[in-house]
């Protein structure tokens, strides 16, 4: 994916999860009720849509969104573009069912290509996971399989350079934030709570219920092998889903009735330092020196 | 669904874990990677092997002995100055390469930053399944590795095996498998390779590194004691009861979700599924109804306490005590408690 000297442009991925909040589990057969639950655009993948219009809006270009998932995944689509995405692209096929995150990587990175045939991407963004298969895993798919810089945990973009083709920003990680320079074109996983997601203005609204979402089947996206796809193209299998076990014996009630809430307190450090004489010492030798 | 693993597999032998060392600290989820990768490979009667990333200086070497008190047999060592800050371009070629000639048949990872950044692209690469946030890992009685994990948020676990394809990659939350028993007397032995790359092929460069140590930060996976309070705790100003026994008792202080969705506290504070897993000695939940997101993020606690008005609160069913009295009343009054009964802690209230 060679970047040619046109006008910046960034695909987005984003992905249509139910809203876990009103998630069911059927109580007999342990399965997810689907049923009626309604579907939002995955939250975390909002940060990376604005993160990409704030970019688009300094330095023009174009923002396009993309989504592998089931038709009614345009709903998605529209939702994005009704926040200010200028195109929409779904890839739909029921060869993709049951993708693991290989294979997920591996169609996105296809449609991804055939984007990028048409007009070349700077970057790729993606949110930092989902909340339901929750792997962070696909951005780092797409990145290694298109051979783009991976950059993920993304706090900020400090400052991009686009005739030099750099980028430079912040990535968190463990004890800090590493600040990197980096090249075009990148595929970035934004981290939540990095900026602060726009209304859709009235005309962008207007124009979402109109747009064209361009679908393409696997076949469009440019996926010669369907072994690759779906099922058949994903190493992992689920063999078993199941309720987690319940723990056996409730807590131990501590008597409050008639207690003040100091003798309450001193009642749950007798019970406490009772189940733990370990703790009372530790704590104890903690405060001494 | 049986298949039969195709014949360039069958040579993949023996359990690996990543040992992820960032500016010279090893991460201890790689020892608790070790733990439970040394039950692993006793289950399948292969070695343990470490896999130890770095630039070559004493911390890494400490590290490589390190790795032997934690149970393994062999520690692959990859040694370079191009591998002194974490970088996605070396690392995945380090490991991607020590994989494809030594061939393990599973590779543990830390579901960290830097760990979820790397099992990304190394299972790409060798086009391999990979399983995220285990929570149990068990070998099957087909030999192959069952990995356990969350699913929606808690309320479901799924158990997965990659088919067909090695080696069978996982990563693993910190706090989640348990710390084990360093034995210092055992030693092992060490493989060499090297990296074969040149500062020219790395396109990503660090510039900077801005140490948290400088913008105070939390520590909740690894704290002793943590005090959390949820919704019951009704205004953000009521914090300050939470943090207040938290600081007499040196412990850290969280919350649980909608507190941070409310703004009255930030994303590192949050306890839970979404947030942190705990693991302390004493946690005291506060004002916490207990929902299965929640729980799954601290059921690993030696001891819990919760402080809750509702008597039927699903909190009582994972805490060994609990009391049901209002937050805002017993809050102060514990931190009053332990202050009058730990020495030298009186002078703190
Ligand atoms: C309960 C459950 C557990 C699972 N466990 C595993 C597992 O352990 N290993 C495994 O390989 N697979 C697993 N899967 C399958 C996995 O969820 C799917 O492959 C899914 O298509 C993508 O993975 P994710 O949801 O984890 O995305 P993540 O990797 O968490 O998503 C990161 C980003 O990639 C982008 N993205 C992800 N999916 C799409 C999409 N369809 N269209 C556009 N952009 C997208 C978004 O920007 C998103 O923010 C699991 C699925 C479920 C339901
Ligand atoms: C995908 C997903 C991921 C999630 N991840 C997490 C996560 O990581 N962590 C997390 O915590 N939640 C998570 N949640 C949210 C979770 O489902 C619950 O909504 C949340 O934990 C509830 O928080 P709470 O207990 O503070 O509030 P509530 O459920 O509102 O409970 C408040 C409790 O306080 C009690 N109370 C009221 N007044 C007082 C008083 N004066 N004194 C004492 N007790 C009082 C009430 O009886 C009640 O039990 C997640 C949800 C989803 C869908």
């Amino acid at each position: 994916m060679t970047r040619l000297a046109r006008e910046f442009h960034s695909v987005v991925c984003i992905k249509q999860v139910p809203d876990s909040a009103q998630i069911r589990v059927h109580p007999v057969t342990n399965t997810i009720m689907r049923q009626g639950v309604p579907t939002i655009i995955n939250p975390y993948d909002l940060f990376a849509l604005e993160e990409a219009m704030r970019l688009r809006d300094e330095y023009g270009g174009t923002v396009t969104v993309l989504t592998m998932g089931p038709p009614m995944a345009e709903d998605a689509l529209r939702r994005a573009l009704g926040l200010g995405a200028n195109r929409a692209v779904l890839i739909t096929d029921r060869r993709f069912a049951g993708s693991d995150t290989l294979a997920t990587s591996f169609a996105l990175s296809k449609a991804l290509t055939r984007i990028g045939e048409e007009h070349p991407i700077d970057i790729v963004f993606t949110g930092k996971q989902t909340i339901d298969g929750d792997t962070a895993q696909v951005g780092p798919g797409i990145a290694r399989r298109l051979g783009l810089n991976q950059l993920t945990y993304v706090a900020a973009i400090d400052a991009l350079d686009r005739d030099g083709a750099t980028i430079t920003l912040r990535r968190r990680s463990e004890g800090g934030v590493q600040v990197l320079r980096s090249r075009l074109p990148c595929l970035i996983t934004m981290l939540e709570d990095t900026n602060t997601l726009r209304r859709g203005t009235i005309q962008d609204m207007l124009r979402a219920a109109r747009a064209p979402v361009t679908t393409w089947s696997a076949e469009e996206a440019g996926i010669a092998d369907p072994m690759q796809c779906g099922l058949r193209g994903s190493p992992t299998v689920v063999k078993r889903v199941f309720a987690p076990r319940p723990r056996a014996d409730k807590a131990e009630m501590v008597v409050v009735e008639g207690k003040t809430p100091a003798q309450t307190a001193d009642a749950v450090l007798d019970l406490l330092f009772a189940q733990s004489p370990n703790l009372e010492a530790a704590l104890s030798a903690r405060f001494k020196s | 669904m049986q298949m039969q693993l195709a014949a360039k597999f069958k040579d993949y032998r023996h359990v690996w874990v990543f040992v992820e060392i960032e500016r010279g600290c090893v991460h201890p989820v790689s020892w608790e990677l070790m733990g439970e990768g040394r039950k692993l490979a006793d289950d399948l009667g292969v070695d343990l092997c470490a896999v130890v990333l770095g630039p070559r200086t004493d911390d890494t070497k400490a590290a490589i002995s390190q790795t032997y008190h934690y149970g393994a047999d062999i520690c692959y060592i990859c040694e370079d100055p191009l591998l002194a800050d974490y970088r996605n371009e070396p690392y995945t070629r380090a490991l991607t390469g020590l994989v494809d000639k030594y061939q393990p048949e599973i590779l543990l990872l830390g579901a960290t930053p830097l760990g979820r950044d790397l099992a990304g692209s190394v299972a790409t690469m060798l086009q391999t399944g990979l399983t995220a946030d285990s929570t149990e890992l068990r070998i099957a009685d087909d030999k192959s590795l069952a990995a356990t994990r969350p699913t929606f948020g808690g309320t479901l676990l799924c158990t997965i095996h990659t088919l067909n394809h090695r080696p069978q990659m996982a990563t693993v939350r910190p706090r989640v498998m348990a710390m084990p028993e360093p034995d210092r007397s055992r030693t092992g032995r060490m493989v060499w390779h090297s990296l074969g790359m040149a500062e020219g092929d790395i396109v990503t460069k660090v510039l900077e590194f801005v140490s948290d140590a400088r913008i105070e930060k939390a520590n909740l996976a690894y704290a002793d004691i943590v005090v959390a309070g949820g919704m019951g705790l009704r205004q953000p100003g009521n914090l300050a009861l939470v943090q207040r026994l938290a600081e007499v008792v040196g412990g850290e202080w969280g919350v649980s979700r909608p507190l941070v969705q409310k703004g009255w506290a930030p994303a590192e504070r949050q306890i839970g599924q979404t947030g942190t897993t705990i693991r302390p000695r004493l946690y005291i939940a506060a004002g916490i109804s207990g929902a299965i997101q929640h729980r799954v993020g601290v059921e690993g606690s030696d001891l819990i306490v919760a402080i809750n008005t509702d008597p039927d609160a699903r909190i009582f069913d994972v805490a060994h005590l609990g009391v049901v009295a209002d937050a805002l009343t017993i809050l102060p009054a514990l931190a009053d408690a332990f202050a009058r009964r730990l020495p030298g802690r009186a002078l703190a209230s």
